[in-house]
């Protein structure tokens, strides 16, 4: 689905600077990387495209960059039509994903690059203020290949950001780095972000490194947005099976409707009665239709069944055996095998660890209805499984 | 490691284990230089020598030469053929610019812009080799041939009164003249050209090109800060590969040219073997190496390119 976020994306600001884009759309010949797409980035946010690679989400930016012509559609920057424009007259730059530095040139000759180009003749004091915020004053006689991965991911970013673009775009910019600089850096262009205010369009395939960073994120997939929202809300409330599996991990139970009372519906799942409430669920909940009902694992209690009576009233329960368990050190992360669902996980913070609870041990899942979510059970139970793994 | 090559079955297995790697390490690197080392003292540094002594040898054909230090051969040399020298400067400068004015579109097209027809203009440029240098000068005899229809083109369109007038053509004619010995240069030189440039144009990652476009630049400054500055390696090595064949060079000289064309390769060949002046020759040969050395080495101080090679 297309997602038309205009309404309450262009209410908070005056709209003076946001990237809009109208009906985009890129083929291929037969093939169509980007379906007719709407899109408001609201000016001065951080704004993250999430897919899998090849859902569309380097077409699109690089639709905004220029680099890309659109096969239909518009691209505006505030109130300017650009979808013509060259990428050399568009107010806009990009940080590639393997930063694509001149190699011939040094660093601050990089960085000078985009000012010499516009015919600024003084350019001492904004390439030294730019090499300061990305704290390479050090390095500025330095060739690119003389630094390492991160240093060159922060020329590459100083590069595009001494041209005080309308919106930078940032292709996979940590990609090619380790994970521990991956962090680090997540951590910087948040913080150079809030610094110069300007506009980012960040792509990645990395749910953790969208959610970190971004005030609004697009999960994109097969050439569509499948949701957009702040992360919290796309984490906590998926309106699609691809989004509930792509960011984190959802488990997925089919369930058949049973009433509707007030605000909550209740469903059963292989003869367990479930609620859910009403406003979670984005699919038509209609007696005696399926829907699917959806909790995140974090949220998942688990009791020994021979303690199955201390339970709370009025919470979710399955019961279950676990199949398997791993520690990883904040959490432990248990399979459970239950008749809604043979691979229900779950991950429970190692606060008290029953030593009980291994690998076939009869166990009762429990968990606050209002961690439940329901979604349209016309869908594949396993979109977005795989490619959140790969990623 | 691999006692089993060469350790005699008595040894203790340990003792030998440790040894033959260390000593066989340290000498392989001269073992693997041997024969590119003898293959160059018996061909090159031989010859060198030999034709050092020949320079300074004083005599004549019936009554042998010997070495006198007969060091005035060379002043000799320059004084009577120093024409010859800056005729051949100016001709292969004049045939390696045309190469690189020639070339670099070219190396460009293939490099950037065409697509699937890249590998057939590819052979299409490396195909003249298949056919032998001499017979290629030959026809462009027939090419420039006087009365031809290239000699009436330009006739027409008056380019032979501007090229007279410069001093590369006479009269009518375009054999014989400076202009058909460069234009031959060119033709023959001008695959070495291209296949450098190719190479190092090739190399260059495309994403810098829209990264520059990126940055505001508009095609042409994106060509002129980025595609050049990065294919000058390409540049260095294909004006190198040009200009130094060609200083040397007879068979265009001889075949195209007139006597008023003669190019230092034409005055070596004939003081070798027609006039038999050895050690003028020798000498001579000397003079155009050291003149290409100095000429070459300045041309890559100047044009900065260690770094980038």
């Amino acid at each position: 689905m297309t997602t038309n976020s205009t309404k309450n994306q262009t209410a908070a600001t005056d709209g003076g600077g946001d990237v809009r884009l109208t009906g985009i759309t890129k083929t291929y010949g037969s093939f169509t990387a980007v379906h007719p797409l709407d899109l408001t980035v609201p000016q001065g946010s951080f704004f993250a495209l999430l897919g899998a690679s090849g859902c569309g989400k380097t077409t699109t930016l690089r639709m905004i960059a220029g680099l890309e012509e659109p096969s239909g559609g518009t691209v505006h920057l505030g109130d300017q039509d650009v979808t013509a424009l060259p990428p050399y007259k568009r107010p806009v730059n990009t940080v590639f994903q393997s930063y694509a530095l001149f190699p011939h040139l040094d660093i601050y000759e990089n960085v000078a690059f985009g000012l010499r180009r516009r015919g600024i003749k003084s350019v001492k004091k904004q390439v030294g203020e730019m090499l300061d915020l990305v704290q390479l004053g050090e390095q500025a006689r330095r060739k690119p290949h003389q630094l390492s991965g991160g240093q060159q991911q922060r020329v590459a970013v100083a590069r595009a950001l001494i041209n005080h673009p309308k919106v930078l775009l940032l292709d996979e910019p940590l990609g090619a780095l380790d994970l521990k600089l991956r962090r680090q850096m997540q951590l910087e262009l948040k913080r150079i972000q809030t610094e110069v205010g300007i506009t980012f369009v960040h792509v990645t395939h990395d749910q953790e490194e969208a959610m970190t960073m971004a005030d609004q994120v697009a999960v994109m997939n097969a050439g569509r947005v499948e949701q957009l929202g702040t992360p919290a809300d796309l984490y906590e409330n998926p309106r699609t099976t691809f989004t509930a599996n792509f960011l984190g991990t959802s488990n997925l139970i089919e369930a058949e409707v049973d009433t509707r009372s007030g605000d909550d519906v209740v469903v059963r799942a292989a003869g367990d009665k479930l609620v859910l409430p009403g406003a979670r669920c984005s699919a038509p909940a209609k007696a005696g239709g399926t829907v699917l009902v959806g909790v995140r694992p974090e949220k998942i209690s688990l009791t020994h069944a021979d303690d199955a009576g201390s339970v709370p009233e009025g919470r979710n329960r399955i019961t279950g055996r676990i199949s398997n368990t791993s520690f990883i050190g904040v959490s432990t992360q248990y399979v459970v095998d239950c008749a809604a669902c043979p691979e229900f996980e779950v991950y429970v913070q190692n606060i008290d660890r029953d030593a009980r609870l291994a690998p076939g041990a009869e166990v009762v899942l429990h968990w606050n209805p209002a961690h439940t979510f329901g979604l349209d059970a016309a869908q594949d139970i396993d979109a977005g499984v795989a490619e959140g793994e790969a990623a | 490691m691999s006692t089993l090559t060469e350790a005699p079955p008595p040894l203790t297995p340990t003792a030998p284990d440790k040894r033959p790697p260390r000593t066989r390490g340290r000498w392989t690197p001269y073992w693997l230089l041997l024969p590119g080392v003898l293959w160059l003292v018996v061909f090159f540094v031989a010859p060198m020598v030999y034709q050092a002594s020949t320079s300074v040898q004083t005599g004549s054909l019936e009554e042998g030469y010997k070495v006198t230090w007969h060091f005035v051969t060379y002043w000799d040399a320059v004084s009577e053929y120093w024409p010859q020298f800056l005729r051949s400067v100016a001709y292969a400068a004049s045939a390696t610019v045309l190469c690189l004015l020639l070339g670099y579109p070219l190396a460009y097209l293939i490099a950037f812009r065409a697509g699937r027809w890249r590998n057939l203009i590819m052979i299409l440029v490396i195909a003249p080799f298949f056919t032998s240098f001499l017979i290629r000068t030959l026809a462009w005899k027939t090419i420039l041939a006087d009365g031809g229809p290239v000699v009436g083109a330009l006739n027409t369109l008056h380019v032979l009164d501007v090229t007279g007038w410069l001093g590369w053509t006479s009269g009518d004619r375009v054999l014989a003249t400076p202009l058909a010995v460069v234009c031959g240069l060119t033709y023959n030189f001008l695959p070495f050209m291209i296949l450098p440039l190719y190479t190092s144009l090739e190399r260059i990652d495309g994403r810098l090109h829209e990264a520059a476009g990126d940055l505001y630049a508009k095609p042409s400054t994106v060509f002129r800060k980025v595609t050049f500055p990065l294919s000058m390696p390409g540049v260095v090595s294909g004006t190198l590969l040009t200009f130094i064949p060609a200083t040397g060079d007879y068979v265009n000289a001889s075949l195209l040219g007139s006597a008023d064309t003669g190019m230092i390769g034409n005055v070596i060949q004939s003081q070798f073997l027609r006039v038999l002046d050895y050690p003028t020759a020798a000498a001579l040969s000397f003079l155009l190496m050291a003149a290409i050395l100095a000429m070459v080495t300045f041309y890559i101080r100047r044009s900065g390119t260690e770094d980038l090679v």
